[in-house]
Order: C-alpha cells, then sequence, then structure tokens
C-alpha cells in the first residue's frame, strides 16, 4: 500500500515542519531515508533542483518522491499528505480558532520548538558541509572539487554582500555554484586527479 | 469568483522561486495592491499566524485568503492553485531527472550545487538563530538538540525529527507550567 505509506509520511512531514522552507528539510529527509525512498546524495542534488524551480521545497520533494516510488498516484498522494496539515489547520484558525495564536499554552509550545527546528537546520547545514569536503564518519579522505567550489562560493556570497549590500539570490548561487562545480571538475580531470 | 482564486494563485505558484518568504513579496503585490483581496494589517496578521503554524507558508496564506473570500472552497481552490504548477513541473522533470543526472557535466555541475545548498541552509539556519530569544531555556534547547543532531549524522546514528519537535514543544509547555506554578506560589 505505498500509497497511504506515502499519503501517511508526508502528512507527518506537513504536520511537524516549524520553521519556514528550511525548515521541513531535516524532516523530509529523515523520512526520505528511513525509507530508502533516496540516496543522501539523491536529497540534496534535488533540493538543488528544488532551489531553481517555482514552489515550495516541501511540495516539491514530495511530489518528485511520489513520482519515483508511485508515478502519477504516487506523486499526487504524497502531495496531498504534504499540504492537508496546513489547509485543515490554518481552516480551522480562520473559522473557529481564531485567537489560537494568541493563547499562552500555544506560545509555550512553540517556544520550545522554534530552537529546536533552529538547531536542526543548522546541524543538517554543518553535516551537509563536513560531509560533502570529505570530512564525516572520521575518514579523513578530503573530496577537493567540493572544498574548491565551497571557499570560492563563500568568498564570493561574502563579496558581493560587502559590496552591493544586498545578498546575492539563490537562484544565482546555484547557477554560480553550477558553473563552478563543472569548471573545478574539468580542471581536475585535466590534472589526472580523480574526481 | 474561484475560478479567479485558482488562477490567481496558480500564476503566484508559477512565478515564486525558492519558496518560503521569497513568495510573500510576490503574494502582496497581488493580493493586497492588485486585487485588493486584503490589507497590509491583515496580510502581517496571517503572515505571523503562518509563522507559528507547520507548513509552507504560500499553502497557509492561499488557504487563509482562500477561506475570507469565498469559505472552504474557496480555500480548496487557492491551496490547488498555488501547488499545481510545482506539481506539474516537478513530475516532469522526475520523468528525465535520472538519465539527466547520469550526464557526466551535470553530475560535476552538482558537485557544486551541492555547496551551494549547504550555504542556503546554513544561511537560513543563521539567520533564524538570530532571532531564538537569548534566555536559558531556548539557548539550552537548541545546543542540545544541535549537537546531539550533528553527532548522530557524524555518526550515521539514527535521530527522529519528530520526536525532537515533539519534545522541543513539551519542554516549552513545561516550563511555562513550572514558572505559572511559580509565579501563583510567590503571589500566595
Amino acid at each position: 500500500m505505498i500509497y497511504l505509506v506515502l499519503f501517511l509520511e508526508f502528512f507527518k512531514v506537513g504536520l511537524f515542519c516549524f520553521g519556514g522552507a528550511f525548515g521541513m528539510i531535516p524532516l523530509i529527509r529523515d523520512t526520505v531515508l528511513s525509507h530508502g525512498w533516496l540516496t543522501d546524495e539523491a536529497f540534496y542534488d534535488f533540493v538543488g533542483v528544488c532551489e531553481s524551480t517555482p514552489g515550495p521545497i516541501a511540495v516539491n520533494v514530495a511530489t518528485y518522491v511520489g513520482a519515483t516510488q508511485g508515478g502519477v498516484l504516487g506523486s499526487a498522494c504524497a502531495t496531498l499528505g504534504v499540504i492537508m496539515p496546513s489547509f485543515i489547520i490554518i481552516l480551522l484558525i480562520a473559522a473557529v480558532l481564531k485567537n489560537l495564536t494568541k493563547n499562552v499554552w500555544f506560545a509555550a509550545f512553540l517556544s520550545g520548538v522554534k530552537p529546536v527546528a533552529v538547531a536542526m537546520i543548522l546541524a543538517t547545514g554543518v553535516a551537509l558541509v563536513l560531509k560533502s569536503v570529505g570530512l564525516a564518519k572520521l575518514n579523513f579522505s578530503l573530496h577537493v572539487p567540493s572544498l574548491v567550489v565551497f571557499t570560492v562560493l563563500c568568498a564570493v556570497y561574502f563579496a558581493v554582500k560587502r559590496l552591493r549590500k544586498k545578498a546575492l539570490s539563490a537562484i544565482w548561487l546555484i547557477l554560480l555554484s553550477a558553473a563552478l562545480g563543472i569548471a573545478v571538475c574539468l580542471a581536475l580531470e585535466y590534472c589526472g586527479i580523480a574526481v | 469568483m474561484l475560478w479567479q482564486l485558482f488562477f490567481t494563485f496558480f500564476k503566484i505558484g508559477l512565478f515564486t522561486f525558492g519558496g518560503g518568504y521569497a513568495m510573500i513579496a510576490n503574494i502582496r503585490e497581488v493580493v493586497v495592491t492588485r486585487r485588493g483581496w486584503l490589507d497590509d494589517d491583515e496580510l502581517l496578521e496571517i503572515i505571523t499566524v503562518a509563522e507559528s503554524t507547520p507548513g509552507p507558508i504560500a499553502i497557509n496564506l492561499a488557504t487563509y485568503v482562500g477561506y475570507r473570500r469565498r469559505g472552504v472552497l474557496g480555500a480548496a481552490a487557492a491551496t490547488l492553485g498555488v501547488v499545481l504548477p510545482s506539481f506539474v513541473i516537478i513530475f516532469a522533470i522526475s520523468m528525465f531527472l535520472d538519465a539527466f543526472m547520469a550526464n557526466k557535466y551535470v553530475s560535476f555541475a552538482f558537485v557544486g550545487v551541492k555547496c551551494a545548498v549547504a550555504i542556503l541552509i546554513l544561511k537560513a539556519g543563521l539567520s533564524m538563530l538570530g532571532k531564538v530569544k537569548k534566555r536559558p531555556l531556548p539557548l539550552v534547547l537548541f545546543g542540545t538538540v544541535f549537537a546531539l543532531m550533528l553527532v548522530c549524522e557524524l555518526l550515521a546514528l539514527s535521530f527522529s525529527t519528530v520526536f525532537a519537535i515533539l519534545t522541543g514543544g513539551l519542554v516549552g509547555l513545561i516550563s511555562y507550567a513550572i514558572s505559572k506554578g511559580a509565579h501563583k506560589g510567590g503571589a500566595a
């Protein structure tokens, strides 16, 4: 019953993802990895694709995972699952629980949830950097191309922020990183270093 | 009117990249300035609600605006509208993504893209960290979960994100109950 599993798992993602667009990355990753729906590599590659296509990341990942596991129907089940909790909760707030967000107990619940959500986002980000450059699991085999691209990207990002007083937008960062990835890998390959 | 709600949010879903807060400016332009469906105060109120409820902010906004205009049917039309473009585009991509990724140059490009994704995640996390209240409880929660999750990640141990969220909420509730009890005890 893959359709029901997809619906329920993404319903859970939709219900527990606090903290905006990036708040759902740790949750979705947890879900797709524990079911073996995507590898870690494929997951982050797809997040990169999502940053360059329109729409919320959670919806995009749900649609993609659903499609790979169960075609159009799987895709529809996963997408419906991920949006259903928001839909129901907002309807409840709009119709009957108008003051839910002003309720002190609800605020107390959120005051504990928010730092956890932020911690999970940052831990995911730091782990991704360490894994990409090859520093995870105590085996120190540096992945040179990632290290070079990461350093250059950070430098460009901060330089642009300094000079133009405005952060580089996500889509430009993605495009630049793709070009850098190709350039660095080709250069290393040309020098006879395996990438 | 239902059709108009659907189509307006379809356009918002189609032309907003990056999700989340990138969508707010676009939604404001359409819903407040052009259509006059909400005023700025209402929009701000809805954003506050969306921030404290789970789910993608674009979905929350579409549901809320749709409901205000045309009840449950309006909410369904707007929500479906904002989701449909992503659904169609991603479904199309899913059909050829594997073949696309097998290409050597594409795989080189994605070595770079992964770094960009890491920077975007770190940037989002850091800007949210700035908004975490600098009081003992939130900071301890943050520190504990950050350290635990990072260790689990690096040692490939399992870490339940849902469990972490629920524990955080429970700690928030308990600490509020204790502080309320202490306050009452002190007053009595």
